[in-house]
């Protein structure tokens, strides 16, 4: 781990106010509170969580499709976006030609909802190139048939339509889309969990031969433990905002520390059926964001949760026992009670 | 007693702009009471199809053929529309992928679970209401009684599960069938409602047809699995069996792509995808993509084989794992 990171992320942090209609204040969510991870040239960061546990948020901030409210956000060292307007062009936002936003590549879930159903693939690959460089028509089109042989689409689909696709060609276009501007960073959000398993398999084996080509650094969104335990290297476990726990994938897989993430890992079916154990089982569901509990914000769900967990947040700490670069965010764990 | 669901070559053709379009086609089930049966197949594989043909839920396009259809001794094929309203409902229920859809948005929750008790029982209004709320408390809803004045959008997507459900088991039906009941829904969420179904099927002895694609939801749930494919059965077998012995080289390859179960960069996947309505091809539906696949493959359809070997839809079914190399 001696490499720079090439993204960095520094208490980020994205507060949403909401109305609540004309006789009440207008509240706050905290969608995202103080995260602080990097990500390296060449590795899968993964962030897992049920949803409203702000990964998306996550995503939205790094491809910086919303501004932070507070922390910062560097890409090679330079900081490209942070909280309360203080960036390197005062805030503003300086439009398609900044680099920045190059670098950073997002692949979404439903490739059925992220294509343009009246754009032709061959415009669609070519469009990111016709907004952000000045090659010619004929560079950009043999740009996009080099892309998409690499993604492993044939030439003849440059001239066809999304809704003549499959699911899973229709997420290896938009894997090509998203690396048409050589980004070294890519943001996959569930970008396999709308396939069919046969499919997911292609899909998961052609991100991988990417990364390994392209020395791409992916953070991969996902609800999937099994598939999150095959694509990570490191793995960051999200619950109503926060980061509870955050380390090396084999570490988090087979010594999960977090209360949290035991539940979720126990709540995972296996396949297979010889495996049948008793389950941890978690009451009740994920608290309102508007109107989070005081305390750990797991304490109601939490088998272990005491009077300190009531009332105090815990910090985000290295693990108690040394082992590797575990980050866990309890309070049980950081006594020892666990 | 014979089975409580007896379905023997079952086809299910929609008629469509380009012509007949066969969904489901010769599935043969059989479900006993109070079994835990898993059918499991990817999207196309018409395991949906093959259900709402059996609740007689498929709109006018569809035609359905069957050599045999009995739920609980009676024929479904020529069972006139007033006396399936009797039985489904109460003998056979189904609950739904999406509980947010699945439920009228217009109507509270105590008024759609007190519907299926007017339909099917002659309890009184207030007696309805009291048994609805026992119902809701049953799934395990907190506050049951305030519950039923709630409409769907004010309960979470697993609350909102948790109701369809309520209405499913209302009045004890013999067979339910869940159809991918816990695909919209996060883990922990999905981990409680295959834990109550679990439940509920132990203590009301009720006969279950799982709808998943989720291997993993399977192997915890399930005591036997159909595998679908394309529209056809290709094996079915003990749950223990299949996943240690898998017989239709289909299933294999599914087992295999299956993340959890493999160490390594890569996945084995299986090339190419289901085929539609299009590109069905000729002999075994399969041998474009298998592995396996010899000239007799693509000439001549394979029949299922025997009870020994998974029933597998193959010509080369595969041995068991003691005689492979």
């Amino acid at each position: 781990m001696n490499t720079a990171p090439l993204l960095q992320v520094e208490q980020l942090a994205l507060h949403y106010v909401v109305s609540r209609g004309l006789f009440k204040e207008a509240a706050t969510v905290k969608a995202l509170a103080r995260a602080d991870f990097c990500l390296r040239a060449g590795k899968t960061l993964a962030v897992v969580g049920e949803s409203g546990c702000g990964k998306s948020t996550l995503a939205r901030l790094l491809t910086r499709i919303e501004q932070p409210s507070a922390g910062r956000l560097l890409i090679d060292g330079v900081t490209v976006a942070s909280g309360g307007g203080g960036s390197e062009n005062g805030g503003r936002d300086t439009g398609n030609g900044d680099p920045g936003r190059q670098i950073v590549q997002m692949v979404f879930q439903d490739p059925y909802g992220s294509l343009n159903p009246r754009k032709k693939i061959g415009a669609t690959l070519e469009e990111p190139l016709l907004i952000n460089t000045s090659m010619s028509a004929a560079e950009r089109r043999e740009a996009a048939h080099e892309m998409m042989a690499k993604v492993g689409l044939r030439a003849e689909h440059y001239n066809r339509y999304p809704h003549m696709f499959s699911g899973g060609q229709r997420q290896r276009i938009a894997i090509a889309r998203a690396l048409m501007l050589r980004p070294r960073i890519v943001v996959l959000d569930e970008p396999v969990s709308a396939l069919d398993v046969s499919v997911r398999a292609q899909v998961l084996n052609l991100l991988a031969d990417l990364q390994e080509e392209f020395n791409l650094a992916y953070l991969f969104i996902s609800h999937d433990l099994s598939v999150v335990r095959h694509v990570a290297d490191e793995v960051m476990v999200m619950y109503l905002g926060r980061i509870v726990e955050h380390g090396a994938r084999d570490e988090v897989f087979t010594n999960p520390r977090h209360p949290y993430t035991r539940a979720l890992l126990s709540a995972t079916p296996v396949a297979d059926p010889q495996a049948r154990r008793e389950h941890i089982r978690l009451e009740g569901e994920l608290p309102s964001p508007l109107n989070p509990p005081p305390g750990c914000p797991f304490h109601p769900r939490c088998p272990h949760a005491e009077q300190r967990c009531r009332q105090e947040l815990p910090k985000i700490l290295p693990s108690a026992d040394g082992a590797a670069a575990v980050k866990v965010a309890c309070h049980a764990v950081e006594e020892g009670r666990l | 007693m014979s089975a409580l669901l007896d379905i023997r070559g079952l086809s299910v053709t929609f008629t469509t702009a380009h012509g007949g379009f066969t969904a489901v086609e010769g599935v043969d089930l059989t479900v006993e009471h109070g079994e835990v049966v898993a059918v499991v197949g990817e999207s196309g594989s018409g395991k949906s199809v093959a259900m709402l043909a059996v609740m007689g839920l498929l709109p006018w396009t569809a035609t359905v053929h069957a050599e045999r259809m009995q739920f609980a001794g009676r024929d479904l094929q020529t069972l006139g529309a007033a006396a399936r309203r009797e039985i489904i409902g109460r003998d056979m229920a189904m609950v739904f992928q999406e509980p947010m859809t699945s439920l009228n948005p217009c109507f509270t929750v105590g008024f759609q679970l007190t519907e299926t008790l007017a339909a099917h029982t002659k309890e009184r209004r207030a007696e309805r209401r009291r048994h609805a709320a026992r119902l809701l408390a049953q799934v395990g809803i907190p506050e049951p009684e305030a519950r039923l004045a709630a409409y769907p959008h004010q309960l979470s997507g697993g609350m909102n599960q948790r109701v369809s459900i309520a209405m499913a088991i209302a009045c004890r039906p013999k067979l339910l069938i869940a159809d991918e009941p816990t695909t919209a829904l996060d883990v922990t969420i999905q981990a409680q409602i295959l834990e109550l179904l679990g439940r509920l099927q132990e203590e009301s002895g009720m006969a279950l047809v799982l709808i998943t694609h989720d291997m993993g939801v399977v192997a915890e749930t399930a005591q036997r699995v159909v595998v679908q494919y394309a529209g056809q059965q290709v094996e079915s077998q003990n749950v223990r069996q299949l996943f240690r012995a898998p017989r239709h080289p289909y299933t294999k390859a599914l087992l295999d792509a299956l993340p959890g179960r493999h160490r390594g960069r890569r996945l084995p996947s299986i090339p190419g995808v289901v085929p539609g309505q299009l590109d069905r091809p000729g002999g075994c539906l399969f041998h474009p993509r298998c592995g396996r696949a010899e000239d007799l493959c693509r000439q001549r359809a394979p029949s299922p084989s025997a009870a020994e070997l998974g029933f597998a839809r193959c010509h080369f079914p595969l041995p068991p794992p003691e005689s492979q190399p």
